[in-house]
């Protein structure tokens, strides 16, 4: 099957048809709420907040933030502003009539909140659209950096996001959370059904400060059947000393070497590097 | 739009972000609508701490509406559904912006309304 994002911009291809289509499939109802769901027992809010949708669509996964704690969501009925950059789902959402604030805008752009706005952030199957740029004056790694340094400005400390979104392939994963990792977030990737047909990859971002178990691999903790892989580079150890030339230690590592070599070494004594005796 | 969403939106330009005059956004021209919904107190109680209310004060006036007390109410007033926590329901949550458009107070850069939704898509250049 093809990927709609290999043919058209995400404001054409979700045209009035289309977005019917999406919002009014059984499947895609079922998977959104189920990938909601998901990101929001990640996001693991106790109290009502205010979170923010990104690429709410028609507002599928905005009437479950909406719903109640007895209706499944963990911590609701929660308040969300939500934007899409196609008018036609937006369009859908305003005849459903849904309770979050809807705006028309680009996810590329940037997230036009101010410092220190939103508790949380979600976003279901919609940043693989960032990796596309429609025109010169923009590239997809220009966007996806607009994107997380906003949303990671308008994020309060201690806030996470949980973005679900289908990469296209390794290289566009990297691409998307190296994004992130730019951006000041702790990025982690999690991976539902890894290797089969309908993998769902979910990006995990952590703003530091706050209440806040680290990072993704403090977010999974206590969940059943993850496995975690630690793909980060170990800090080097900075301070390892280099033998200054000549002095004892590196005449000794040089003699080492040499051994190894196969050469012919004189025995290492207590004389080895000390200057001679001045003669005269 | 509902205030309490104005109470955050800034200016999308990227030369703005820099300027305080870039929040809050002005309403111009605003027909307001009342959007009824259930008071949530635990989500009130979260928000308050970070509402800007001197710039609140100025939204409420700018429309029209009535003056706001100089200073925010304190948590310990939202403890129960009381009348405070009643009236800053009505105005964060229910008092909604349906048509209008949101000026920048830096650029001036115009954000149409429409059925309340906000248009921020901008032009390549001012990206």
């Amino acid at each position: 099957m093809s990927r709609p994002e290999d043919t058209l911009p995400p404001d054409l291809f979700y045209n009035d048809n289309e977005s019917r289509k999406y919002t009014t499939s059984s499947r895609i109802q079922k998977i959104q709420s189920d990938m909601t769901h998901r990101a929001l027992s990640l996001l693991r809010l106790k109290s009502p907040s205010l979170i923010l949708d990104i690429g709410c669509g028609s507002g599928l996964s905005g009437e479950i933030l909406s719903a109640s704690d007895q209706d499944g969501t963990p911590g609701g009925p929660h308040v969300w502003i939500g934007f899409d950059i196609s008018s036609s789902m937006l369009a859908i959402a305003l005849e459903k009539e849904v309770e979050g604030d809807l705006f028309l805008a680009d996810a590329g752009q940037g997230v036009p909140f101010r410092a220190g706005t939103f508790d949380a952030a979600i976003s279901i199957s919609a940043i693989q659209w960032l990796c596309n740029a429609e025109s010169s004056e923009e590239s997809p790694s220009g966007r996806l950096s607009r994107f997380f340094n906003g949303l990671y400005a308008s994020l309060r400390r201690g806030g996470r996001a949980v973005c679900q979104f289908y990469p296209k392939n390794d290289e566009q994963k990297k691409m998307v959370s190296s994004a992130a990792v730019r951006a000041g977030f702790g990025a982690g990737l999690l991976e539902d059904d890894p290797g089969t047909k309908n993998a769902k990859t979910y990006l995990v971002l952590t703003v530091g400060g706050g209440d806040l178990d680290g990072d993704i691999t403090g977010v999974v903790k206590g969940m059943d059947g993850v496995d975690v892989i630690d793909q980060r580079k170990k800090a080097r150890v900075v301070n390892q000393r280099r033998e200054m030339k000549g002095s004892k230690g590196w005449i000794i590592k040089k003699k080492e070497q040499m051994e190894k070599k196969g050469k012919v070494v004189k025995p290492t004594s207590k004389y080895t590097g000390r200057k001679r005796r001045i003669a005269f | 739009m509902k205030l309490l969403t104005l109470n955050f939106l800034t200016c999308a330009i990227k030369t703005c972000k820099t300027s305080p005059s870039s929040f809050p956004l002005h309403p111009q021209d605003a027909e307001l609508e009342i959007v009824e919904s259930d008071v949530n107190m635990a989500f009130l109680r979260n928000i308050l701490p970070r509402l800007m209310w001197e710039e609140l004060r100025g939204i409420t006036r700018e429309l029209g509406l009535p003056e706001l007390p100089e200073t925010a109410p304190a948590a310990e007033d939202l403890g129960e559904p009381s009348q405070v926590a009643k009236d800053l329901h009505r105005l964060l949550l229910e008092t909604s912006i349906r048509e209008g458009k949101l000026v920048c107070g830096n650029c001036g850069h115009e954000y149409a309304v429409k059925e309340g939704i906000a248009n921020f898509l901008l032009p390549g250049h001012l990206v």
